[in-house]
């Protein structure tokens, strides 16, 4: 969709040839941020000098015929809830504001070592709690395709960075469809791998049992690529996945013919007619190329709404116990300790936040505990059983990915529910640690592109990659 | 779960929580968590007496290391970040006795 911007691909073959320098290309991502960053406002931090030393020093490498990482000299912008050691890193939080980690996100790491070039933070709602960005702290990110609509989120910044030419590619967290929700109110690729693909040391926690990061890209090769550089085991996170990176390249190109494409027969209601239109012409486009559409049942996927709305906030609301004013971020100074952490949580955590820490807090205290959460537990699991059989009938699924395309900023800020509804097709996902990813397909109501969602069981991220390679050739 | 969320109930959540919120936020968060409760209703009807529960997504098993000292953050790096620190520790405001 948004082809006026070279791919990540080109970018690292044409610097590798010597055909355009490092620095040239990160000046011309440089100059895209100073014309439009002022009313996008994708980023919280643009760490332009870093960039500069970054791409001058792949410069030099390609001079001395040095062997060049796999993104050598690509603009990457990273979410700002990810460490970057010595490099502030805030949530977009009042709780975080000037604090630098003193370690790198292990994600942060594998991009370095592969020659990266980071051009910054980007915004996000507070913790990643949101669908818009309209709850970051430090006010919106506006979508670039039109700025008077909301970038999705969580990760709206760097979807939108993406979308706007200011980065190659991005980095973003999905606990319930913060990246591909965003992805497709942007007209990107976005992907939320395998639950336990990528390592999530030095993400900051939000529900460490549904946190996943992922890329945002111009082209399905370039997220394949991506995935396969931040994928594979770290010894850091115990909940990583205990395999190597999978071959993720060599899917692109490969067609789907004799897949079987899932359509769910009961999807639950909720999706605007032209997004509809837009699912049903990427099931031709695939019956065309050779697969097979066949349909499923998910019956309880109505229910994991409400399972993810309170397992989500029950964690979160453990996870964010640590924001104490004690160890780092803010502190609001008091006469005793209770008072101390009262008052700084008080003024550090915005509205949303607050709100999802008490939804957590009441889900799992004395007396509400098996009411709440222990049966959110437990649809969790018919959900992921429901998936399995569904995935002995279909190679991948297709869903919408948001209800409806970009809406306009303030149409859902009064409704909380309203907001969480935009995640009705995303958050199976999570419950079930599948991979999934939204791929451009088309436009509806205002010219806004549409996102068509491919959902795939445990590490099958190369048949996602083929039909979502597929769906981006037809689108 | 049909029995309406008190004012009450969202104040004392928030000591748990050690939220200091307003008596405003008290009155709109009671509102807007008992919609949502209201919302989430609709899993009772559905019959999970043989179903487990499923915490995570991926069978996890204990990772343990060798018993080995290994780098850890630097102390002097880690508490220059903290709001107080003094003789290599965390500075906090006296305890005022026990709260909830």
């Amino acid at each position: 969709m948004s082809e006026q911007f070279a791919s990540l691909v080109d970018i690292a073959a044409d610097i590798a040839a010597g055909r355009v320098s490092a620095v040239n290309v990160l000046e011309q991502h440089l100059s895209r941020i100073d014309q439009r960053e002022g009313e996008v406002h994708a980023f919280n931090l643009v760490t332009r000098d870093q960039a500069l030393a970054s791409a001058e020093a792949v410069d030099d490498k390609v001079k001395r015929g040095e062997k060049l990482g796999r993104l050598a000299g690509v603009p990457i912008a990273l979410k700002d809830n990810m460490c970057t050691r010595g490099v502030e890193t805030t949530c977009s939080s009042k709780m975080l504001v000037g604090w630098k980690p003193p370690y790198n996100a292990t994600v942060i790491d594998r991009l370095a070592a592969q020659d990266a070039v980071f051009v910054g933070k980007t915004n996000l709602d507070e913790f990643a709690m949101g669908s818009s960005t309209e709850n970051s702290a430090f006010g919106p990110t506006r979508n670039p395709l039109d700025i008077t609509r909301v970038p999705g989120g969580s990760s709206g910044g760097s979807a939108a960075a993406v979308a706007a030419g200011f980065a190659a590619a991005s980095l973003g967290s999905d606990t319930g469809g913060s990246i591909r929700q965003p992805a497709a109110l942007c007209g990107v690729v976005g992907v939320k791998p395998t639950y336990g693909l990528v390592s999530r040391y030095g993400l900051v926690a939000f529900a460490s049992s549904l946190d996943q990061i992922g890329p945002f890209t111009h082209t399905v090769a370039d997220a394949a690529l991506l995935t396969e550089v931040i994928a594979g085991h770290d010894p850091l996170d115990s909940t990583s996945i205990p395999k190597p990176a999978p071959d993720l390249m060599s899917a692109i190109g490969k067609g789907v013919k004799g897949l079987r494409i899932g359509r769910v027969a009961d999807l639950p209601a909720g999706a605007d007619p032209d997004v509809l239109a837009r699912l049903d012409a990427a099931f031709d486009a695939l019956a065309q190329a050779g697969a097979t559409v066949v349909d499923v049942t998910l019956p309880s996927l109505s229910y994991a709404l409400t399972a993810y709305y309170l397992i989500a906030p029950a964690e979160a609301s453990s996870n964010l116990a640590r924001y104490d004013g004690v160890r780092y971020g803010l502190r609001v100074p008091a006469g005793d300790v209770n008072s101390m952490y009262a008052e700084t949580r008080e003024v550090g955590f915005g509205d949303e936040v607050k709100r999802r820490i008490m939804l957590g807090t009441y889900a799992l205290s004395a007396g509400y505990y098996d009411a709440y959460y222990g049966k959110a537990l437990k649809v969790r699991r018919l959900i992921a059983d429901e998936f399995d059989a569904a995935y002995a009938q279909a190679d991948v699924i297709l869903t919408p990915t948001s209800p409806s395309v970009a809406f306009p900023f303030g149409a859902k800020t009064d409704d909380p529910l309203a907001m969480y509804l935009c995640d009705i097709f995303t958050i199976p996902t999570n419950l079930a640690g599948h991979p999934a990813m939204s791929v451009p397909f088309g436009t509806g109501e205002a010219n806004m592109p549409i996102g068509v969602q491919v959902l795939a069981p445990t590490l099958g991220e190369e048949m996602m990659f083929r039909v979502a390679a597929e769906l981006e050739r037809a689108s | 779960m049909s029995e309406r969320l008190t004012a009450a109930d969202v104040a004392k959540v928030a000591r748990l929580a050690r939220l200091n919120i307003s008596p405003q936020e008290v009155e709109r968060y009671t509102q807007q968590l008992d919609g949502m409760l209201d919302h989430f209703a609709d899993i009772d009807n559905l019959d999970l007496s043989n179903v487990e529960p499923m915490a995570q997504p991926y069978p996890l098993v204990n990772v343990l290391r060798a018993d080995v000292v290994q780098p850890g953050l630097d102390r002097d790096e880690v508490l220059a970040v903290a709001p107080e620190a003094e003789d290599g520790r965390f500075r906090v405001p006296p305890s005022g006795g026990l709260h909830e």
